[in-house]
């Protein structure tokens, strides 16, 4: 018995190092996935105060840009609400209440962000005391930017769209077709758009945006241009790249989106899977 | 251990992590070069640190990098490594007569020669690693090539600029 604990006791460094691997092994594959648990991330009090610190230093290198940007997009929004105040010389009739009010709308800091891994996230100053939760969309002035991963009391995790498993449901303006975008890891200004049939007549800068099927992001909000049509190897798919529309390299200020309709949504999606998987 | 070098490298340790999480993770080079130094608190700790306790700081050191990268046990797995095969290395690479008591294994102390022999290869392992649990999943072989092999250029010219600047002949930090 001795000889044995003595003999275990002369591989204890290896076989610590097996223990810590697989505890490390054990957290990639619970944490590195677009579902995992979320238990220590850059979102936690410490992590998110010293990152929150170090945002207000920095941020001030390019207030300029941030503000050109959301100068811009203040003027576009005041152009939309023009458009959709009632003139005095005419009668505009509410169709149905039932439609209002279906998306609601947060601001919130960049204080972390990463574009060069394959597995990318982005941190918020915003938490769930604020109002935020687990899987709303996030974007900014140019586009759709990823979706909220973890929160804590006053900051949020976001896995980017530059994740190599996150899956942006899209469509094709214009004509309509479905697809989703999902990045493959490469270069941070472009992504793939997959699924879209073969037959399908695809030009070259055709705008992608949002297709408002997974409930995530609104309809209509803009992904980015097709850059390159390939027909697929061996697949009935198209091999679609696209340019994003966001630029994750100068990330500042986002919003945030939430369908406070997306449980009823859901729970119908739920009932028509459960009626299929009984026939 | 004296108490003296306990806190010697307590302050090293935060040091390391918070120019890492702060500064480092902000700088990639073309998109391609990593500078991942805080492997180098690892590699300059002195000789007679113990596999068992470096294993438990490099497990360490990489969570807290990871929380700061939001890619939990990627970086602590691929530092748990180096951590482990550090001791053999540098047994493996005994000059002849042996090395001194006591000495920190760094470049002042090792000369150019030594060192490179010493962390180059410690280094690339950390890097392969790390390149290659980040990127399961996906099958661009000669991007995490080419991307691990630009890293482990960074973060060694880095990590001997640090040495030269900030440490001194026969002491740690």
């Amino acid at each position: 018995m001795q000889r044995i604990l003595l003999f275990l006791y002369s591989l204890r460094a290896l076989i610590l190092f097996i223990v810590l691997e697989l505890v490390a092994a054990w957290f990639i594959f619970s944490y590195n996935s677009v579902q995992g648990a979320v238990f220590f991330n850059s979102s936690n009090r410490l992590a998110g105060g010293l990152l929150d610190k170090k945002e207000a230093v920095v941020s001030y290198f390019y207030l300029g840009v941030a503000n050109e940007a959301l100068a811009e997009k203040n003027a576009q929004l005041l152009k939309k609400l023009e458009d959709l105040s009632p003139r005095d010389d005419s009668v505009t009739l509410e169709i149905d209440t039932l439609f209002r009010h279906s998306y609601e709308f947060w601001s919130a800091k960049v204080i972390n962000n990463s574009i060069h891994l394959n597995q990318n996230h982005i941190t918020l100053n915003k938490g769930s005391n604020h109002g935020i939760r687990e899987g709303m969309g996030v974007f900014n002035e140019l586009g759709v930017v990823g979706r909220v991963k973890g929160v804590s009391r006053n900051f949020s995790t976001v896995i980017s769209a530059l994740h190599t498993d996150l899956l942006i449901s899209s469509k094709i303006k214009g004509s309509n077709v479905f697809g989703s975008t999902n990045w493959d890891g490469k270069n941070p200004k472009s992504a793939k758009l997959l699924y879209v049939p073969r037959h399908v007549n695809v030009q070259l800068g055709d705008s992608v945006v949002t297709s408002g099927y997974n409930a995530i992001f609104p309809e209509g909000m803009a992904v980015g241009f097709v850059s390159e049509v390939k027909p697929g190897s061996e697949s009935a798919y198209l091999e679609i790249s696209l340019e994003l529309s966001t630029d994750f390299s100068k990330l500042t200020y986002v919003y945030l989106v939430d369908n406070t309709l997306k449980e009823e949504l859901d729970s119908l999606q739920l009932q028509l899977d459960q009626f299929y998987d009984g026939q | 251990m004296t108490g003296n070098n306990i806190i010697k490298y307590s302050f090293a340790f935060l040091a390391y992590l918070f120019v890492q999480v702060f500064i480092l993770k902000d700088v990639v080079l073309f998109g391609y070069s990593f500078g991942l130094l805080y492997v180098f608190f690892l590699l300059t700790l002195p000789l007679e640190v113990g596999t068992v306790p470096l294993l438990l700081l490099g497990f360490g050191m990489g969570m807290a990098v990871d929380v700061f990268y939001d890619s939990l046990g990627i970086n602590a797995s691929a530092t748990v490594l180096l951590a482990f095969a550090r001791n053999p290395w540098i047994k493996a690479n005994t000059p002849r007569g042996g090395y001194d008591d006591y000495i920190p294994p760094t470049l002042h102390n090792m000369g150019l020669g030594w060192f490179t022999i010493y962390a180059l290869p410690l280094i690339s392992a950390h890097h392969f690693l790390f390149f290659y649990i980040d990127s399961l999943g996906t099958d661009f072989y000669l991007l995490i090539v080419s991307k691990a092999l630009s890293s482990v250029l960074f973060t060694f010219v880095l990590g001997v600029v640090v040495q030269l600047l900030f440490y001194k002949k026969k002491k740690g930090v």
